[in-house]
This record gives structure tokens, C-alpha cells and sequence, in this order.
């Protein structure tokens, strides 16, 4: 009953609704400097729409079919808010704006005596429109937050060549477990290639080196071993020092050094290659 | 800084957030950089315990007192199947799955009070304390 005598209301009133939906996002505040008028009138004339005719499938059960468009389309708008940059109220109170046309176009129908359900049903209608929008919002959010921490993998584990058969991997930053994976594997890779002797591993910029920090460099000194390579520990300061051994983690017979630079001139002593300077 | 403040503890990168917050409280008591480490250390290690065999929970970080002087005191917490023989977890080496075995006994040499409370299907909960 109720659901199609809205349906069919909207429809009526279509171009009377939007222009005042559009002045009351106005009042609101639109961001344009992320959007432009245009957009905003293409994407509230869709969404208008799409509500007209989910209404007039008479279906009042929000995951019924008749929904999913509107949902979908939902979906995408407040995801590519999310990606521009508008904050959550922001993407919320466009749909939210809805609301006041919506009462003063039912308000005036004096010919309807069950204008108080009318209200009721747009009441709860745009209260969920809002709620889908924020929640495909943060949706939006997340899948940013996760790219940008995969991109983050990749940027932070280069392994580079110091000298013919020395590498170095200068660590930074927490190391998590799908990281250390990351980084175990392009060392192991890049000794191969390089058919490379010596694998320094620079911790400097490691902040913890916790068991399972620890456990990931004894696995990755002993994968390099039998790829016939030999690993360098460099850049383990004071504070980490005196913490692994309360730890009682034992890094074996592996050569540690404080610095980086410590630990390449070992290198070179190592394959007997001698820097002649200009000494005194 | 808050004086306690509680966080979530449910997956990897909360780890992350815990150790950053357990600094920050660490600095803030003015522990020194190797107590400080240690106690963060610790955290970590006790927080991927609660989160691997417990299945998450949430650890608390309070700015303290102890006997006068400035002290952080964590609790952290599992609603996991708990630790039947906690002796035998406490034993350096030994492990269910297959880390290095470390985790408690080591955690315990780090702070200045360690306390394990844990029931079969009740839960663990941890309790550390590092004092300046
Ligand atoms: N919160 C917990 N809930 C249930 N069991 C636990 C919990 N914490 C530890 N345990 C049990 O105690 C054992 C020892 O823990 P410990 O942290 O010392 O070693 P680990 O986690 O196996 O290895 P690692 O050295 O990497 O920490 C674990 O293998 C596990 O069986
Ligand atoms: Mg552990």
C-alpha cells in the first residue's frame, strides 16, 4: 500500500524533489573542490531514480532484489567519495539531505490521511540509504588503507649489490610476517643471480627484534648457507643487543657487526679485496 | 597521554600499534632505551601469543606507579582455549607450533614482574610490569 502510493508520489514530483534535495546538499556545503555542480546533479538525479523504482516494486524489504540497484549504485559513489578524499559525514549527509524535501512534499498532501506512515517509511528508508553509504565508505577506506600497504611491501625490502659477491639488505620498519617472507625471498633470489658469497643484513632500522624477527633472520641465514652464502648481521644497536640475549635467542655462529659499513669492510677482507687510498 | 588507555588486539597490524603505544608509555614514564626496548619487546611477544594461540583479545597499557617510582604496566588479554600446563609453556624452547619457544620464558627474563594467569578454555591473561 504505502510503499507504491510513496512510489508513485516521487515519481510525480521527480524534478520538484531534485531541485530541492540540490539546495539542501547546498546548505550543507558541497565540497567543489572535489566535485563539480555537474557531477552532483548527475549522481542525486541517479539515486533519485533508482529509489523511484525500487519503491515501485512495492518492496519495503531492504535486501530484496528490487534493491540492488540502488544499493549498487550506492556502493560505487561512496567508495569513489572515499578515494577523493570527502570524509564520512560528507558522503552521509548527501543522502541524509534527501530527507527534508521528502517530509515537506508528503507534509503537503493534504488529501492522504496516513501522511504520518508516509513519513515513517522515509524516515527509515533514508536512515538506512545513510547507513549503506557509510558503510561502503569505510569499505572504500580499507581497500586504500590495504593498497597502501601492499605498495609499502614492495617499496621498503630492496636488496642491493654493494661489490662483486656482496649484497646487503638494509631492513626497515616493522617487520611482519608477509614482509620478512618478502624480503627472505628476494635476498635468496638475488644470491643466486649474483652468484653473490656474502649477505649483509642491515637491522639499523628495525625498531623490535622480537622471536619471530629473530626466527625469520635465522631461517634466512640458513637458506643462505646452503645457497652457498655466508650473512652478516649489521646494525644491531646497544638496547637490541642486551634485549636478544634476555630473550635467549642464540644467533649461532653468524658474524655480527655494528655497522653497515663494518660489516662491508669485513666483506672485502674476506674476499681479499684491498682499497689502496691515497694514505699518508 | 592517557594514564591507561586499552586497545584491540585481532589482528597482525594491531601488534604493530601495541608495540607503538607501549613506546610511547615507556618514554613517557622515562624508562631508559634498554628498559624501554625490553618492555616493548615483551609486549610483542606476550600480544602475538594472545593473538595466534588465543585468537585475539585486547591488551591494556597503564602509565603506573611502583613503590614511588614511574612504572608501565601492561595487561593482555585472550579469551582463547588457555594454557593447560603453563609450567611446561614457561620452559625455554618450548613451543606448540613452531616458533623458537621463547616467547613467555624470554618475556619473563625481560620485565621486573611477570604474571601468567591462565585456564583451560577460560583464557590467558598476561600481566607486565617494567619500573624505572
Ligand atoms: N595466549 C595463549 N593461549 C594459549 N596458549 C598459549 C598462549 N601463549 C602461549 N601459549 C602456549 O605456550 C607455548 C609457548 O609460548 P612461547 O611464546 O614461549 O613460544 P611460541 O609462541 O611457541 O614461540 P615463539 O618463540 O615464537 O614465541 C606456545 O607454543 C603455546 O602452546
Ligand atoms: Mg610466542
Amino acid at each position: 500500500m504505502s510503499v507504491s502510493q510513496l512510489a508513485e508520489l516521487l515519481k510525480q514530483n521527480e524534478e520538484q524533489i531534485l531541485d530541492k534535495w540540490l539546495s539542501a546538499q547546498r546548505a550543507a556545503g558541497i565540497r567543489f573542490d572535489l566535485i563539480d555542480e555537474r557531477n552532483v546533479q548527475d549522481n542525486s538525479r541517479d539515486l533519485l531514480k533508482a529509489v523511484i523504482m525500487a519503491l515501485a516494486q512495492d518492496a519495503d524489504d531492504f535486501d530484496a532484489p528490487a534493491w540492488k540497484p540502488l544499493k549498487a549504485q550506492l556502493e560505487r559513489l561512496s567508495r569513489t567519495q572515499a578515494r577523493q578524499g570527502f570524509s564520512a559525514s560528507e558522503t552521509a549527509t548527501f543522502v541524509f539531505s534527501l530527507k527534508e524535501p521528502l517530509f515537506e512534499l508528503i507534509q503537503n498532501q493534504s488529501q492522504y490521511d496516513n501522511r504520518v506512515d508516509l513519513v515513517w517509511l522515509v524516515n527509515k528508508l533514508v536512515d538506512k540509504l545513510g547507513l549503506f553509504s557509510v558503510e561502503y565508505y569505510m569499505a572504500g577506506r580499507e581497500a586504500v588503507i590495504r593498497e597502501q600497504q601492499e605498495s609499502l611491501l614492495e617499496l621498503s625490502t630492496p636488496v642491493v649489490q654493494l661489490w662483486d659477491g656482496v649484497l646487503a639488505v638494509p631492513l626497515i620498519g616493522a617487520l611482519d610476517s608477509n614482509r620478512t617472507q618478502i624480503v627472505m625471498e628476494s635476498l635468496l633470489q638475488k644470491i643466486v643471480e649474483t652468484e653473490s658469497d656474502i649477505a649483509i643484513i642491515d637491522i639499523t632500522g628495525v625498531p623490535t627484534v622480537d622471536t619471530m624477527v629473530a626466527q625469520h633472520l635465522l631461517k634466512t641465514i640458513t637458506a643462505a648457507k646452503l645457497m652457498g652464502a655466508r650473512c652478516i648481521i649489521s646494525g644491531i644497536r646497544p638496547q637490541i643487543a642486551a634485549t636478544i640475549v634476555h630473550l635467549g635467542v642464540e644467533l649461532g655462529d653468524v658474524v655480527t657487526k655494528s655497522s653497515l659499513a663494518d660489516a662491508f669492510k669485513l666483506s672485502l677482507k674476506e674476499l681479499n679485496v684491498r682499497l689502496v687510498g691515497n694514505a699518508r | 597521554m592517557t594514564k591507561t588507555q586499552t586497545l584491540p588486539l585481532k589482528q597482525e597490524t594491531d601488534i604493530v600499534i601495541i608495540r607503538q603505544r607501549v613506546r610511547k608509555a615507556a618514554e613517557e614514564a622515562r624508562l631508559g632505551l634498554v628498559s624501554q626496548t625490553k618492555i616493548v619487546t615483551a609486549a610483542s611477544e606476550i600480544a602475538r601469543n594472545a593473538l595466534i594461540y588465543g585468537g585475539g583479545g585486547q591488551c591494556l597499557i597503564e602509565l603506573a606507579n611502583r613503590d614511588g617510582r614511574a612504572a608501565v604496566r601492561l595487561v593482555i588479554a585472550d579469551q582463547g582455549p588457555g594454557i593447560a600446563d603453563i609450567e611446561r609453556a614457561l620452559v625455554d624452547g618450548y613451543t606448540s607450533g613452531s616458533g623458537l619457544g621463547l616467547g613467555l620464558s624470554g618475556s619473563r627474563r625481560l620485565v621486573d614482574e611477570f604474571d601468567l594467569k591462565s585456564q583451560p578454555g577460560a583464557g590467558t591473561t598476561v600481566e607486565l610490569w617494567k619500573w624505572k
